[in-house]
């Protein structure tokens, strides 16, 4: 499957920097305090958004870096500099670079519940997030509270429980992350899986003085998908047989297997496709009656918006999913429980979703980027102008030439979900036409959003 | 290692897909590129108030047919508010009691958001109207791009067995 992968740690010069204990701690370093400042902003600098350091670097900046740059190439990358978790594991550690003897955690060390060791509450923190969206994305205090909420729960986690639980299991960021993170043209995977099987000490999962076992409850012998491999590179430093490696791949390939396919990872596919359609018709129409009542939280439009919402997410997209499923099944005479069918084929949304994703946010980070250059020389919005950018005004790069971005993107997107959906098929010993009902269901979907964006 | 493994693993091309993959590409030219029959058309002088409001304007859409002359006049109704338009070099400003006019002419067909350039507000990134310019030739291109290009992807990937 993997024969066209190059090592890239095969390079002494790129191994000796991801086994520096300093590149993560160094990483995070940075990343930090822009995380500081942005919360700070949020509650003490200007209510307006857009003149506001906190709303501009995390949902402008950051958010674009995100999914414009590091989850299509990077994958997880993201997850291994996130500031987030960030003083939860060195309290976790009680170390900031070197670890202590054995890599021990000083954490109460609970178990994660066994029936929640799945996506299902990222699934739900996602949707909660999603759902007061309008509100967070443009009131800096509101967002403030919610980034300063994550913060404090992944601390009180790692106190609590054994390594990084908020990120494996409750972060509403994450949970994306990880399912798109399959299309990446990196992953992290052990060289020889035979080496592994009689290595006894599985000291990557336990950890040594070299390094911690792996943050994120992944045994790296088993790893076969991106999802779970927060790339924070433990393993590389701790593997004492040199057994771990990271690779460059082609784009999506964790797709091309169909193992371990599950429904809250289908169901997650569900909830971004639908929540890239839902902001294209909510914040960039010109409907303007939806996004006021999609940011009056608590009023009786609002409460109709939320049941919309979260049946749209939960119920309705699904459910037309679903319906083209049962016809697949029909059309080849498969036995397969119509639920595996669903939870296989959901997955030709992957790439659909993140193209949608990407065109969505194409359509406006570019166009409000420059409020960075006020936002780094004003970041509270009291006049400072630090960096002599304060009064740039504000300019919509590219504005008019968004779909020349947009439209290849979905394209790509759809073909890469049509060549999934029919490789399904055939998984399913079906034949190349029982995917037709999923092809039609994802064509809908991209001419929908073209319509909404051209 | 071979370009095509590096785009669909494990796939491999074969000398079917190559000749579909050029036929759709050959098509999506096409659809971009022939020219559509359209209706002649009187050119109009359209003269629109567009009221802004936080976080609106009002008509939210303004469709107009491509060569028409458009006068802009810009009201506020409650603060200040300004206006861009995507792939136009509109730029206006207004307050309350003081409006802006500009006259242009609609010369690129398709749709062009309107924008709020004065800082209004929590949704001001997001106060939005849209002048639609007919024909929509972008429009039709792209949803017809989709279809041949969704064709193709069947196409490409189908096999017998
Ligand atoms: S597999 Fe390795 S890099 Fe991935 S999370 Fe685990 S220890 Fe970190
Ligand atoms: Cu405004």
């Amino acid at each position: 499957m993997n024969t066209s992968r190059i090592e890239i740690t095969r390079y002494p010069i790129v191994k000796k920097i991801l086994t520096s204990r300093w590149l993560q701690w160094s990483a995070i370093a940075l990343t930090l305090p822009f995380f500081i400042l942005a919360i700070l902003a949020g509650f003490f600098g200007t209510p307006a958004g857009n003149r506001n350091f906190g709303i501009v670097f995390v949902w402008i900046v950051w958010w674009g870096a995100l999914i414009l740059l590091l989850l299509p190439f990077a994958g997880r990358l993201w997850c291994a500099i996130c500031p987030i978790p960030a003083p939860g594991e060195w309290l976790q550690r009680r170390a900031l670079v070197q670890p202590r003897a054995g890599g021990k955690l000083y954490t109460l060390g609970w178990k994660w519940h066994r029936k929640l060791k799945n996506i299902w509450l990222q699934n739900f923190s996602f949707l909660a997030v999603a759902l007061f969206s309008v509100v967070i994305l443009t009131t800096p205090l509101v967002s403030s509270i919610v980034l300063a909420l994550f913060a404090l729960i992944a601390l009180a986690m790692s106190l609590v429980y054994e390594r990084r639980a908020f990120c494996r299991y409750l972060c509403p960021v994450g949970g994306f992350i990880g399912l798109y993170s399959q299309l990446a043209p990196i992953e992290l995977r052990v060289k020889d899986h035979a080496v592994c099987a009689s290595h006894k000490d599985k000291t990557c999962y336990v950890g040594s003085d070299a390094g911690y076992g792996c943050p994120w409850l992944v045994f790296p012998g088993a790893l076969d998908k991106n999802t779970y491999c927060g790339l924070c590179t433990e393993c590389l430093k701790t593997c004492p047989l040199d057994n771990v490696a990271l690779y460059a791949r082609p784009f999506g390939a964790d797709l091309f297997s169909n193992t371990g396919r599950r429904l809250d990872e289908a169901y997650k596919a569900f909830i971004m496709l639908t929540c890239a359609l839902a902001y294209s018709i909510v914040l960039i129409s010109p409907w303007s009656i939806l996004k006021e009542t999609a940011y009056a939280v608590g009023s009786p439009g609002w409460w109709v918006y939320a049941v919309a919402f979260l049946a749209a997410n939960l119920v309705i997209v699904p459910g037309i999913f679903y319906a083209g499923v049962t016809l697949a099944k029909k059309i080849a005479r498969l036995t397969t429980p119509t639920k595996k069918l669903f939870v296989e084929f959901a997955y030709a949304l992957v790439p659909l979703g993140l193209a949608a994703w990407i065109a969505f946010s194409v359509s406006f980070v570019l166009i409000n980027f420059s409020y960075a250059w006020q936002v780094v020389s004003d970041p509270f919005g009291w006049g400072w102008n630090l960096f002599g950018t304060a009064d740039w005004e504000w300019t919509p790069y590219f504005a008019g030439a968004q779909a020349f971005a947009q439209i290849p993107i979905l394209l790509i997107g759809l073909v890469a979900a049509i060549g999934i959906a029919i490789r399904t098929a055939q998984e399913q010993g079906a034949s190349s036409r029982t995917a037709l009902p999923v092809i039609a269901f994802c064509v809908a979907y991209t001419l929908a959003l073209i319509w909404l964006y051209v | 290692m071979e370009v095509g493994n590096w785009l669909v693993p494990s796939l491999g091309f074969d000398r079917r897909q190559i000749s579909i993959a050029a036929i759709t590409g050959l098509l999506v030219l096409a659809a971009l590129l022939i020219p559509l029959p359209l209706t002649t058309y009187q050119l109009q002088n359209h003269s629109i108030t567009l009221n802004a409001r936080t976080f609106a304007y009002e008509p939210a859409t303004m469709r107009v047919q491509r060569g028409d002359t458009i006068t802009l006049k810009l009201e506020s109704l409650d603060a200040a508010h300004g206006l861009a338009i995507d792939g136009y070099p509109v730029d206006l400003r207004a307050e309350p009691g003081k409006s802006a006019t500009i006259t242009f002419v609609a010369d690129r067909e398709g749709k062009f958001a309107l924008r709020c350039s004065v800082s209004c507000g929590a949704l001001h990134p997001f106060m939005i109207g849209e002048l639609i310019v007919e024909p929509e030739l972008p429009r039709v291109r792209a949803m017809l791009v989709t279809l041949v290009t969704a064709f193709g992807a069947v196409m490409f990937f189908w096999s017998k067995t």
